[in-house]
């Protein structure tokens, strides 16, 4: 619209007091200036539902519907505890009860299978077509399964879960813990960078490991890593020395961590330096953007999606916003935290779009706090703004807790980690 | 325009120079207008919004991380600058509050003393 418009004459059109009106008179200028302004979302989790419900909270002329299948929201953080013993399903469960009645948002349980940037259009699993003025993709991440020789969806659902979307997969490796024999080893093996929460497999070592303690002795947790070195390495390798130094082994790739292939049937791991088997083995692919993102073209060479930093609209589809785990944002990672922020810039400047104003430079945080054991927690965190090398955390500000923590600030950390989640969920969902 | 802006940004130009090329007005001309209609400053927003995650909607919190719904902006002002500068002792905040100019502390203490002042919340 600013094509068509200066910024002046908006201004005075908005300062009349009667832009809905005098906007009404350019009706032949579609479809932004239909009637009912709607924003299409696809994904209600960390992303998705944030910007649901801080578009229709902060301007409430705007129609928002939300597409997910799913009518119980897992979350991925804090599955982790589950796998512990910390948390049952019901502890990470989030619905979408309170966006409908409290934040008029429509919810659609269907998936999208078909985006129509032309026409501004989605498609719907269940028949239903949907136009919107602009749309918001939070589709989270797809597994690379092919990447690992022998692994496959089967394999995952049914030998050697990811658990890296939380749900039956986080029921599946809990079951499997439970029932492991003491003694077997738990085999994790994380992928290379870059991959959805690069906190999430070293704290899910320390969580199997203090069920382990408990429930099984003699078994141990080996982590099979494609990398080299991974996010809280000195804070986690600090922690696991007190709390379970027979307990956790960590392999680099260059010390026969990474994984060549593995055999679901007889619950093996193919490494450069031999064979290992596991109890319980859990494999977290390579990834890249949710399907939908990927088949509406909205991915680059990389498999994530290229957008413009301040609004998080497409690079390669306009009026198309692509945020979360499925973007490239910069240096923020990929994290439920980052994509709620995210989530939130673009409500705001969605909002602002539609109304013919400026949207405000971004300004972005994440904090990612880890549990290493029930009363021992660790943070990173960052303030990220936009500069021209893009989105980049602010010198000086965030970092992670300090290795010389003592007990009390670890305690208080842990603590906290359980006040993040109470309220970073009631935020986006409640 | 995303194009134009992907081009600005390329070329080095960061967000304020290239918005305001492509809407023909600064982003803070836009801000200062946006106050004017909206009693809210639109850069405190943004900067505010994050917070939530931790503290609740609003600064309403529901669990033990302290809540701030219904701090005065002076308040919260000198409860920012306390963290920043390690007045106050914190276990994650301080490493936040680093993160924001004065002037931009400011404007997210200026934010939520409005939100708190709008008799609906929500
Ligand atoms: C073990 C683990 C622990 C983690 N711990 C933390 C933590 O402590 N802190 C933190 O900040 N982050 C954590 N994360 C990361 C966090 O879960 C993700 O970064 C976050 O979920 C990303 O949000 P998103 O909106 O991009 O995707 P998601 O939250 O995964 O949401 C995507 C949604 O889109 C829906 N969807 C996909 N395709 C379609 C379609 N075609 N149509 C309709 N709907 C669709 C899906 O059903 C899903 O509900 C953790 C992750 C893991 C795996």
């Amino acid at each position: 619209m600013s094509q068509k418009f200066t910024r002046r004459e908006f201004g005075k059109l908005f300062a009349a007091g009667a832009a809905g009106s005098a906007l009404g008179a350019f009706s032949g200028v579609k479809p932004l200036f239909a009637q009912e302004k709607r924003v299409v979302v696809i994904g209600g989790g960390f992303g998705g539902a944030s910007a649901a419900k801080y578009i229709r909270k902060l301007d409430k002329s705007i129609a928002v519907t939300l597409v997910e299948p799913a009518s119980t929201f897992y979350t991925c953080p804090f599955s982790n505890w589950v796998m512990g013993g910390l948390k049952e399903m019901k502890d990470i469960a989030q619905t979408f009860d309170v966006l409908k009645s409290k934040y008029q948002v429509e919810v659609i349980h269907d998936t999208a299978t078909e985006i129509d940037p032309a026409n501004n259009s989605v498609k719907l699993q269940g028949g239903k077509t949907l136009a919107y003025d602009r749309l918001i993709v939070s589709p989270g991440i797809d597994f690379n399964y092919e990447a690992i020789e022998g692994y496959s969806e089967e394999a995952a659902n049914n030998q050697m879960p990811h658990a890296y979307k939380a749900g039956p997969q986080t029921e599946l490796i809990t079951k499997q813990l439970k029932e492991m024999k003491a003694g077997e080893n738990v085999l994790i093996c994380p992928p290379g960078n870059p991959f959805r929460c690069p906190p999430g497999p070293y704290e899910r070592a320390s969580l199997i490991a203090h069920y382990l303690k408990k429930n099984k002795p003699g078994s141990k947790v080996i982590v099979l890593d494609a990398k080299e070195k991974f996010s809280k390495q000195g804070l986690f390798t600090k922690g696991w020395d007190k709390l379970y130094s027979d307990v956790i082994e960590w392999r680099a790739g260059s010390m026969g961590g990474k994984v060549m292939s593995v055999d679901p049937a007889a619950m093996t791991v193919e490494t450069e330096f031999g064979s290992e088997k596991g109890g319980v083995v859990n494999i977290i692919p390579p990834q890249r953007a949710g399907k939908i993102a990927v088949d509406a073209g909205l991915t680059d060479a990389s498999g994530w999606c290229p957008v413009n930093p301040i609004t998080f609209e497409s690079t390669i589809h306009p009026g198309i916003h692509v945020i979360g785990d499925a973007c490239i944002a910069g240096k923020m990672p990929k994290s439920g935290f980052a994509a709620s922020s995210q989530g939130k810039v673009t409500a705001a400047g969605v909002i602002r779009l539609m109304q013919g104003k400026v949207p405000a430079p971004p300004s972005l945080v994440n904090t990612c706090y880890s549990l290493v054991g029930p009363g021992y927690g660790i943070s990173v965190a960052a303030v990220y703004k936009l500069t021209s090398d893009g989105i980049v955390g602010i010198k000086g500000a965030g970092g992670l807790t300090p290795m010389d923590a003592d007990d009390d600030q670890l305690t208080e950390e842990a603590t906290y980690a359980r006040g993040w989640y109470n309220n970073i969920t009631q935020d986006i969902w409640g | 325009m995303s194009r134009k802006l992907t081009l600005w940004l390329a070329a080095g130009l960061i967000s304020a120079a290239a918005l305001s090329g492509c809407a023909g007005q600064t982003s803070e001309d836009g801000a200062n207008q946006a106050q004017e209609e909206e009693g809210f400053n639109p850069r405190g927003q943004i900067l505010a919004l994050s917070c939530a995650s931790c503290h609740g909607t609003d600064g309403e919190s529901v669990g033990i991380i302290p809540g701030f719904f219904g701090k005065s902006s002076t308040y919260l002002e000198n409860a920012l600058l306390d963290f920043k500068n390690e007045r106050r002792y914190s276990t994650v905040m301080g490493r936040h509050a680093k993160g924001y100019s004065d002037d931009e502390i400011k404007l997210i203490a200026e934010y939520f003393g409005w939100v708190s002042q709008q008799t609906t919340s929500n």
